[in-house]
C-alpha cells in the first residue's frame, strides 16, 4: 500500500503538468492585448510597453513562457496579475471562501443524503421511499442556476430568514449557497445509499446473517450498511474534489467572493496568471482528495487490491 | 470481515462455464450454462425483453418519455407550439407583459410574444444535449475499454489523460475554451466549430471536458466485469481479447452507460443554460432559455414570468432525462427484480 501511495503521489506531477499546460495553452490565447487594456485610453509609451511585455514574459513562444511559469510555480511562486499583485495572495484571500462553501455542502450531503439514503433503502416502495425518490428527482433536475434563483428570491428576498447574497454574516451566509452546492450530489448520495443499501440486503451474507438469528439491528449496521456505504463514501470523498471547482454558478449567484468567481473574473480581465494558478490549485485538491478516495476504498473493501 | 464476496459465487458443480445468479438471466453466458434456452441471441434479446416488459410498468418512464417526446417534436417543429407567433416580429408596446388569454406566456422586454421565444429556445438546448452526449460517449467508451481491458500501461496512460481532464471543472474549462475559442488559430487557421460561438462549439466544450465520467464508468465496469468467473471461462475457452471485450464485458457494462448517457442530456442541457448565464454560451439572435433566465433576472421583481417560465421549461425538459434514465436504470438491473 505504501507504495502505491507513493507511486500514486509520483503519478500526480504529470496530471498537474498536463492540467495547467492545457489551460495555459488555453490563456496563451485568450483574446486582445493586456498590456494595451491594462494603458487604458492613455497609450503607453512603446518602449514601457516593451518592458512590461518583457517581464511578463509575453513575447515568447508558448512553450518557454509555460517553462518559465512553472519553474517559478516550482519555487512556490505563482507570479504576479498585470497589476503587480501576487497570484498567491488571490488565492490566500479567496480559497477559504470556497472551502467554507465546500465544507458546508459536504456536511448536508452527509447528513441529509446518507440518511435519506438508509431510511429509503430499508423500507422500499414505502411512502417515504417515494418520497426521496420524487425530491432526488426534483433536485437532480432542477439546474442550479434556477435552483440559486428559485430559493435566493424566496428564503432571501420573500421569508428573509438567510442573507440574501454576500458572505458579510460568516458561516451564516453560507447556509443557502452550501445548501444549493450540494443539491445535486445531495440527490445523488442519497439514492446511492439508497440503491447500495437495497442491493447488500439482497445479498448471501445478509441472509446468512439473518439465518444465524442475528437481530435486524445488528444486520443492518453490521452487515450491510458497512459494505454498502463504500461507494458513498468513495462518492462524497471525490466530490470535496470536485466542489472546491464547481462553485462558480452559485458563487455567481450569491455573489460570493471565492476562487470560482476569481476564475471567471480573471478570464474576462485576461489575467492569465490568476486563471492558471488557480485552477492549477484546485487540480492539485481534486487528484489529492481522489487519491485519498483511492487508498479508503482498498481499506475499507478488501475485494479490491494493488497489486 | 469473514463475508464472501457478494455476487460471485463459484458454483463448481455445474459442468460448463460456472456463472452467477445474475449473470445467468442477462447476458454474456453460453448456451450450455442454462440448458433451457436455445441461443445466445434470444438470450439477449430477453434481458432488453424483460427491462422493457419492466418499463413499461413505471409511471416515471412514461412522464419522462412524453415530456422528452414533447420538446423533441417542439425542437424539430417549433412552429406547432408558437401558436402563429413569430418569435422575430416584436413590438416595444408589448415590452414586459404578463401572460393572457390571448399570449400565454406574456411579452419579454423587447416585447416579443414569450412563447414563442421559448419553444424556439428547444432546438439548441436537445441540440446540444444530444449531440454532446453521443461525443462524450465516443470518447468516454471506446478509451474506458481500452484501459480497462488491457490494464498495465495502457491504463497508466489512458488514466494519466483522464485525470488530467477529469480534475479540471468542467464549467471552468468550458468557460476558458468558449472565451478563447472564437479568436483562436491553429497554424493561423481559425478552429472549425470553436469559432462559430453556437450550439456546437458549447457542445464540444461540454465534450471536451466532460467525457471523463463516461470512461471511468466504463473502465470500471471492465475491471470489475473483467476478474468475473465467466470472463475467466471464455478466455479458457480461447476468446480473443476484442472478442471478450465486445461480446463479453460491454455487453454487461452498458447498461449503466446508458443510464448515465440519458441523464447526462439532462445535465449538458442545463450545463449549457450556466454557461449562457456566465456569458459565453449561446448570443443573441440566438434563443436559448439560459439567455432567457439571464435576461430576465433584473426584472425578476417587475415582470416574474420573464424568469420563471423559461426556468420551469428548462427544469421540466432536464427532468424528462432524469426520470427516464431512472426508470431505465431500474429496468436494466435484474437485481431490483423481486
Amino acid at each position: 500500500m505504501g507504495r502505491y501511495v507513493a507511486r500514486r503521489l509520483l503519478l500526480t506531477i504529470p496530471v498537474l503538468i498536463g492540467a495547467s499546460f492545457l489551460i495555459f495553452a488555453m490563456v496563451y490565447a485568450l483574446p486582445g492585448d493586456p498590456i494595451r487594456a491594462l494603458a487604458g485610453d492613455r497609450p503607453l509609451p512603446a518602449a514601457v510597453q516593451a518592458a512590461l511585455r518583457a517581464e511578463y514574459n509575453l513575447d515568447d513562444p508558448l512553450l518557454v513562457q509555460y517553462g518559465k511559469y512553472v519553474l517559478g510555480l516550482v519555487q512556490g511562486d505563482f507570479g504576479t496579475d498585470f497589476s503587480g499583485r501576487p497570484v498567491l495572495q488571490t488565492i490566500s484571500e479567496r480559497l477559504p471562501v470556497t472551502a467554507t462553501l465546500t465544507g458546508v455542502a459536504i456536511v448536508f450531503e452527509i447528513i441529509i443524503g446518507i440518511a435519506a439514503g438508509v431510511l429509503a433503502g430499508l423500507r422500499r416502495g414505502s411512502f417515504f421511499d417515494n418520497l426521496v425518490l420524487v425530491t432526488t428527482t426534483l433536485l437532480v433536475s432542477i439546474p442550479v442556476l434556477v435552483l440559486g434563483f428559485v430559493s435566493q428570491y424566496v428564503f432571501g428576498v420573500r421569508l428573509g430568514v438567510v442573507p440574501v447574497a454576500g458572505i458579510s454574516e460568516g458561516l451564516y451566509s453560507y447556509l443557502l449557497p452550501g445548501l444549493i452546492l450540494a443539491a445535486i450530489s445531495l440527490a445523488y448520495v442519497a439514492r446511492l445509499t439508497r440503491t447500495s443499501l437495497a442491493d447488500s440486503l439482497r445479498a448471501d451474507y445478509v441472509r446468512t446473517a439473518r439465518a444465524k438469528g442475528l437481530d435486524r439491528r445488528t444486520v443492518v449496521v453490521r452487515h450491510t450498511l458497512r459494505n454498502s456505504l463504500i461507494p458513498v463514501v468513495t462518492f462524497i470523498g471525490a466530490d470535496i474534489g470536485s466542489l472546491l471547482g464547481g462553485a462558480i454558478i452559485t458563487e455567481s449567484v450569491f455573489n460570493i467572493p471565492g476562487l470560482g468567481r476569481a476564475v471567471f473574473e480573471s478570464v474576462q480581465r485576461q489575467e492569465g496568471a490568476v486563471v492558471v494558478g488557480v485552477i492549477t490549485l484546485l487540480v492539485f485538491f481534486f487528484i489529492f482528495f481522489n487519491l485519498v478516495v483511492d487508498v479508503l476504498y482498498a481499506v475499507l473493501d478488501p475485494r479490491i487490491r494493488y497489486e | 470481515m469473514s463475508e464472501p464476496s457478494t455476487s460471485q459465487r463459484r458454483r463448481p458443480d455445474e459442468g460448463g462455464e460456472p456463472h452467477d445468479r445474475e449473470e445467468d438471466r442477462g447476458v454474456g453466458t453460453t448456451a450450455l450454462a442454462s440448458p433451457d434456452v436455445d441461443g445466445v441471441d434470444e438470450r439477449q434479446a430477453s434481458l432488453w425483453g424483460d427491462a422493457w416488459a419492466e418499463l413499461r410498468r413505471k409511471p416515471f418512464f412514461w412522464i419522462g418519455g412524453v415530456l422528452a417526446v414533447f420538446f423533441l417534436v417542439m425542437a424539430l417543429f417549433p412552429a406547432l407550439f408558437a401558436r402563429g407567433a413569430d418569435p422575430r416580429a416584436c413590438s416595444l408596446a408589448n415590452s414586459s407583459q404578463p401572460p393572457s388569454g390571448a399570449h400565454w406566456f406574456g411579452f419579454d422586454q423587447l416585447g416579443c410574444d414569450y412563447q414563442a421565444q421559448v419553444v424556439y429556445g428547444a432546438r439548441n438546448s436537445l441540440q446540444i444535449g444530444f449531440t454532446g452526449v453521443i461525443g462524450l460517449l465516443v470518447v468516454g467508451v471506446v478509451v474506458g475499454a481500452l484501459a480497462g481491458y488491457f490494464g498495465g500501461w495502457v491504463d497508466s496512460l489512458l488514466a494519466r489523460i483522464t485525470d488530467v481532464f477529469y480534475a479540471l471543472p468542467l464549467i471552468l474549462g468550458a468557460l476558458i475554451l468558449l472565451r478563447v475559442g472564437p479568436e483562436a488559430r491553429i497554424f493561423g487557421q481559425p478552429v472549425p466549430i470553436i469559432s462559430e460561438r453556437g450550439p456546437g462549439a458549447i457542445a464540444l466544450a461540454l465534450v471536451f471536458f466532460g467525457w471523463m465520467t463516461a470512461m471511468r464508468l466504463v473502465r470500471s465496469q471492465v475491471i470489475a466485469i473483467k476478474s468475473s468467473d465467466y470472463v475467466a471461462a471464455a478466455r479458457a475457452l480461447g476468446a480473443g481479447p476484442m472478442r471478450i471485450l465486445v461480446r463479453h464485458i460491454l455487453p454487461n457494462a452498458v447498461a449503466p452507460v446508458i443510464v448515465y448517457a440519458t441523464i447526462t442530456v439532462g445535465a449538458l442541457i442545463a450545463a449549457e443554460a450556466a454557461l449562457t448565464y456566465l456569458g459565453v454560451g449561446l448570443q443573441r439572435p440566438n434563443f436559448s432559455w439560459g439567455l432567457q433566465i439571464s435576461d430576465g433576472q433584473n426584472l425578476l421583481r417587475t415582470a416574474p414570468h420573464l424568469v420563471l417560465i423559461p426556468s420551469a421549461v428548462l427544469s421540466l425538459t432536464v427532468m424528462a432525462f432524469v426520470m427516464m434514465g431512472d426508470a431505465l436504470r431500474d429496468a436494466l438491473d435484474p437485481r431490483q427484480r423481486s
